[in-house]
C-alpha cells in the first residue's frame, strides 16, 4: 500500500509545533506532522481532537498562534483560503463550500476576475474532464444547482474543482460523516486512485473519527487526542489488522500522558441503597431519540457514561436535570418519582446537574459569582427577603464557596463572565453540591480545561462520591471515565448498548464497545445533508 | 368621475410618477446590490438625504446642477463608506448601523440647513432637460417620459447595466455568492469584505444620486427630512423584487405615482384631504407587501456579518 519511492521525498506540506487556542480551550497543541505525494494520510481522533482544526489551518480558514508551516520544504503562512488554493492546497470541507443557488459551472468560476464574463462552456468542459479522470461517468451535470445535488456529488463536485485548480494536496475534513455506507467506500476509492495516479499523485489529507475507515485506506494515520498528536502509525504488512486496531484504539483514547487510572477505593456495598434510578426513560421528540434507559446509581457509587459525543448523553442529563420533558419510564430519587417536577423543585430535592455548557445553560456571566451561586434558587430565604436581595447574605453564602473550591477570583462581586474555564467550573460545582445534594450528573465536566483544573475536578467528583452521593459522570474522555467510574455503560443511538464493570479490562472493553456501536450508527447518519445549506 | 381622465391629469401623474419614482429606482438598484451581497442597508434613508443636501450646496455654489450630481452621489458614498468601514469590515450589526448613520445624517443636515439657509431658504434653478428628437412631441408620454433630465435617462439604462452585471459578470457571481454562502465564496478564493464594500458604496452611489434628483429635478429646494420614507420604500421594493433589477423598476414607477398622486390630483381639481393622499405610498407598500411578501427569497446571509473562521458565519 505505501510508496517507497515517495517516502524520502521532501513533503508537499510540513506542520512543526503547531498550536493554535480558542479562548481558554487548546484545541491543538505541539502538533508535528508531515503530508507526502502519492500517500493517504488519515487524521484520526474523537471530537474536539483537535483534526478539524488541523484541516482549518491547512486551508488557510484559520492562523496557528505558533509553531511552522513549510510548503515544498520552505517555510511558509497560508494566510487565507485563496493563498492555500495558489500553493495547491485544495480542501473538501465537512459543510460542502458551494453556494446553493449557484449551477456547480458557476461555483467553480466563483473568486475568478470581477469583471470577466465566467467562461461557463468552457468550465463546463474541463469539468467532465476532470470528472472523467476520477473515474466519473458523465453523472456530474455542471449545469445542475449546486443545492440540488445529494452530499456525495457535492463532495465529488469540490474534488473536481480542486482538481481543475491543480492540487497536489486534498484534504476531506471529516467527508465520510454524512454519507451512506457505500457512498463512503466508493469515496475511498476515490482518494486511493488519485493517490496512485503514476503521472500526478496527489498528497491526500483524510480527516476521520472512524477507526476502520482509517485502517482501510490509511497509508500513514496520524491519532489526535485532545488537541495533541497522540502517535503515528503505517500499517504495514507486518502488522495485522487487529494489532493495528488495538495500537490505534491505544493512542486515540489513553494518549501519552499516563494518567495513574486510581480506581476508587470504597466501592459501594452491594446494599447500599439506590438513590436515583432511571427505569426504561423514552424520549421520542429528540435527535437520536431515547429508548428505554435504565441506570440505577446507588449512594457513594459513580456510574460512568461513555459514548461518542451526541449519542444521546446531553438529552437523558436534561431529562434528568428537569430540562427536558420525557414521554415513557421515570426517574426515580431515593424511591420517589421527579416526573414533572421543574429545575429548581429537583434542585431542592438534591438532584443536581452540572452542565458541560459552562458558558450558556451552566452561568450567566453578567451576574456576579454570588448570584451565579444562588442561580437555581432565586427568591429563597435568607438571601431573598420579601422580595428583596440580602446582599451580606449573599456574599457571605459566596465567600465561603470561594474559600471551599479554591476559586480564583477578586471577591464575590466578580463577573462570572472574568472568570477562567476552571474557575466558572469551580463556581458550577459548587453551586451543585451546596446543600442537601443526594444525586449530581457532571456532563463532561473536565472539557475544554487544562490539566490541573481537570485533575481538581476529578478529586471533587471522587469526594462527592465518598461523601455518599449518587453520581452520573458523562465523559467523551474515556480515560477520565475508567479511572473514576464502578460501573460503565456504553451509549449509542439513544440507547444503552454495553455495560461493563470498572477496573482491570475495563478500558479496552469499553473502546471496543464504543467502535463496535459506531459502525452499527454508522449507517443511520446519512441524509442528514441538506439541513447544513443555509 | 369622467374629468379624471383628462390629457393633463394624465401627464401630471405619468410626468410626477416619473419624477418621484427616479430616486426610488436609483435608491432601489444600489440597495438590491447591497442585499444581494448580504448587507441590509437601512441606512439607506440616510444616504439620500445626504446625497440631497450636499447636491444642493454644490449645484447653489456653482450654478451647474451637474456638480450638484456629483457631490450628491459622493456624499452618498461618504456616508456608505461609514457603513462599510463599521458593519462590512469590523462586523458590526448592520441595522444598528444603519439607524444610527440615518439618525446622524437627518440630525446634521437639519443642523447645516438651518444654519446655513433658514432666513433666505435659496431656490435651484430648473434643471435641464433633454427632448428625444420625435419622441418628446407625443401626447401625454412626450412631455412625462421624453422630455426628461438626463439623470432620468441613466437610471432607466442602469436597470440594464444591473442585469448585465448579475448574469455577465464575476462580480455578480461573488455577490450572490456573498449573500447566500459567504464562507464559500472565501473557500473559492474570492473577497466577501471586497465585494461586499464594493456593493454597500454602490448603494450609497445609487441613495446619493437619487437624493440629488430629488433636490435638483425635484424639490429644487432643500428641506429638512425631504426624503420622507422614500429610502425606506427603496429596501421594500429592492426586498420585494427578489433580486430582479426590471423589477425594481416597475415597483418604482408604482410608488411614484403613489407618491404624485397629490399633485396630480390637485391639477385635476380633486378636493381630497392632503393627509389621506400622502398616505396612499405607505398604504401602497403595506399592501403589496401583503400580496407578494410571502415566501420571498431573501439572501441567507442577509444582514449577517462575516468573519473568517468563526463558526457561525457559515
Amino acid at each position: 500500500m505505501t510508496h517507497p519511492v515517495y517516502a524520502d521525498a521532501t513533503p508537499l506540506v510540513s506542520l512543526a509545533g503547531i498550536r493554535k487556542s480558542y479562548g481558554a480551550v487548546r484545541a491543538l497543541d505541539d502538533v508535528d506532522v508531515d503530508f507526502r505525494a502519492g500517500e493517504v494520510h488519515v487524521l484520526l481522533g474523537e471530537n474536539g481532537a483537535g483534526k478539524s482544526t488541523l484541516a482549518a489551518i491547512l486551508a488557510g480558514v484559520q492562523q496557528p498562534d505558533g509553531g511552522r508551516i513549510l510548503l515544498d520544504g520552505t517555510e511558509r503562512r497560508i494566510a487565507s483560503p485563496r493563498d492555500a488554493m495558489d500553493s495547491g492546497i485544495g480542501v473538501v470541507f465537512q459543510h460542502a463550500q458551494l453556494v446553493p443557488s449557484l449551477s456547480l459551472v458557476d461555483n467553480i468560476a466563483l473568486g475568478g476576475p470581477w469583471w470577466q464574463t465566467p467562461q461557463r462552456a468552457r468550465i463546463a468542459q474541463r469539468m467532465r474532464e476532470a470528472d472523467a479522470r476520477i473515474g466519473g461517468t458523465g453523472r456530474l451535470d455542471p449545469f445542475a444547482r449546486a443545492g440540488a445535488l445529494s452530499l456525495g456529488e457535492r463532495q465529488r463536485a469540490q474534488i473536481v474543482r480542486a482538481l481543475m485548480r491543480d492540487s497536489r494536496l486534498l484534504v476531506l475534513d471529516e467527508p465520510t460523516s454524512m454519507l451512506t455506507p457505500e457512498a463512503a467506500a466508493d469515496l475511498v476509492r476515490l482518494m486511493r486512485r488519485l493517490a496512485d495516479d503514476a503521472a500526478r499523485p496527489l498528497g491526500i489529507v483524510f480527516v476521520t473519527h472512524r477507526l476502520d475507515e482509517a485502517l482501510d485506506c490509511g497509508d500513514r494515520i496520524t491519532v489526535l487526542r485532545g488537541g495533541r498528536k497522540a502517535g503515528e502509525l503505517r500499517p504495514g504488512a507486518d502488522m495485522t489488522r487487529d494489532t493495528a486496531r488495538d495500537t490505534l484504539l491505544g493512542m486515540m483514547f489513553s494518549g501519552g500522558l499516563a494518567q495513574a487510572p486510581t480506581i476508587a477505593a470504597s466501592l459501594p456495598a452491594a446494599s447500599a441503597a439506590p438513590v436515583l434510578e432511571v427505569q426504561r426513560l423514552s424520549i421520542a421528540d429528540a435527535d437520536p431519540p431515547l429508548r428505554d434507559v435504565t441506570l440505577t446509581v446507588r449512594a457513594g457509587e459513580i456510574v460512568g457514561i461513555a459514548g461518542i459525543d451526541g449519542n444521546g448523553q446531553r438529552e437523558l442529563a436534561e431529562a434528568l436535570a428537569g430540562q427536558r420533558p420525557f414521554d415513557a419510564g421515570d426517574i426515580l430519587l431515593c424511591g420517589a418519582s421527579v416526573r414533572g417536577l421543574g429545575v429548581a423543585a429537583r434542585y431542592k430535592r438534591g438532584l443536581r446537574y452540572a452542565s458541560d455548557d459552562r458558558h450558556g445553560e451552566g452561568t450567566v456571566s453578567a451576574l456576579s459569582i454570588g448570584l451565579n451561586l444562588l442561580i437555581k434558587r432565586i427568591g429563597d430565604a435568607p438571601f431573598w427577603r420579601g422580595g428583596m436581595e440580602k446582599l451580606a447574605a449573599v456574599d457571605a453564602h459566596a465567600r465561603q464557596a470561594i474559600e471551599a473550591f479554591d476559586i480564583r477570583a477578586q471577591g464575590p462581586r466578580t463577573l462570572a463572565g472574568h472568570l477562567s474555564g476552571g474557575n466558572l467550573q469551580k463556581v458550577m460545582l459548587a453551586r451543585e453540591l451546596d446543600g442537601a445534594a443526594r444525586a449530581i450528573v457532571f456532563a463532561k465536566p473536565t472539557h475544554g480545561l487544562d490539566v490541573r483544573s481537570a485533575a481538581a475536578c476529578h478529586a471533587r467528583i471522587r469526594a462527592a462520591a465518598a461523601a455518599g452521593l449518587a453520581v452520573v459522570l458523562i465523559s467523551t474522555d474515556l480515560d477520565e471515565i475508567v479511572a473514576l467510574s464502578q460501573q460503565i455503560v456504553v451509549m449509542a443511538g439513544g440507547r444503552i448498548v454495553a455495560r461493563i464493570p470498572g477496573g482491570e479490562g475495563a478500558h479496552a472493553a469499553v473502546g471496543r464497545a464504543i467502535s463496535r456501536s459506531e459502525d452499527l450508527s454508522a449507517g443511520g447518519l446519512q441524509d442528514r445533508s441538506f439541513g447544513e445549506a443555509s | 368621475m369622467m374629468e379624471l381622465m383628462t390629457t393633463a391629469f394624465a401627464t401630471a401623474l405619468l410626468a410626477g410618477a416619473v419624477t418621484a419614482g427616479v430616486p426610488l429606482l436609483l435608491a432601489g438598484l444600489g440597495e438590491q446590490m447591497s442585499q444581494k451581497s448580504g448587507v441590509l442597508n437601512i441606512g439607506l434613508e440616510g444616504m439620500m438625504l445626504a446625497g440631497a443636501y450636499a447636491a444642493f450646496v454644490a449645484a447653489l455654489g456653482t450654478g451647474d446642477p451637474w456638480w450638484g450630481f456629483a457631490a450628491g452621489m459622493v456624499a452618498g458614498m461618504g456616508i456608505a463608506a461609514l457603513m462599510a468601514l463599521l458593519a462590512v469590515c469590523l462586523g458590526l450589526n448592520q441595522i444598528v448601523i444603519g439607524i444610527a448613520l440615518l439618525l446622524g445624517v437627518e440630525g446634521a443636515t437639519a443642523i447645516l440647513h438651518h444654519l446655513a439657509f433658514a432666513t433666505t431658504y435659496p431656490r435651484l434653478p430648473p434643471a435641464p432637460s433633454w427632448a428625444l428628437p420625435g419622441l418628446s412631441h407625443l401626447p401625454v408620454v412626450g412631455p412625462a417620459l421624453f422630455d426628461r433630465s438626463p439623470v432620468v435617462y441613466a437610471a432607466v439604462a442602469l436597470v440594464a447595466v444591473m442585469v448585465w452585471i448579475d448574469r455577465r459578470t464575476g462580480f455578480g457571481l461573488s455577490l450572490r455568492a456573498a449573500g447566500e454562502h459567504p464562507s464559500a465564496l472565501d473557500a473559492a478564493g474570492g473577497s466577501v469584505v471586497r465585494t461586499r464594500v464594493a456593493a454597500v458604496l454602490a448603494a450609497g452611489a445609487g441613495a446619493g444620486l437619487g437624493g440629488a434628483f430629488m433636490v435638483i429635478v425635484g424639490a429644487g429646494i432643500f428641506v429638512p427630512f425631504m426624503t420622507n420614507g422614500a429610502g425606506f420604500i427603496a429596501i421594500v421594493l429592492a426586498m420585494l423584487a427578489r433580486g430582479r433589477p426590471l423589477m425594481v423598476l416597475c415597483g418604482a414607477l408604482l410608488f411614484g405615482a403613489c407618491l404624485s398622486a397629490t399633485t396630480a390630483l390637485q391639477v385635476a381639481g380633486i378636493d381630497a384631504p392632503t393627509d389621506v393622499v400622502q398616505m396612499l405610498p405607505f398604504a401602497a407598500v403595506l399592501l403589496v407587501l401583503a400580496i407578494f411578501g410571502q415566501g420571498g427569497a431573501l439572501p441567507a446571509a442577509l444582514g449577517e456579518a462575516w468573519t473568517r473562521g468563526n463558526p457561525l458565519g457559515k
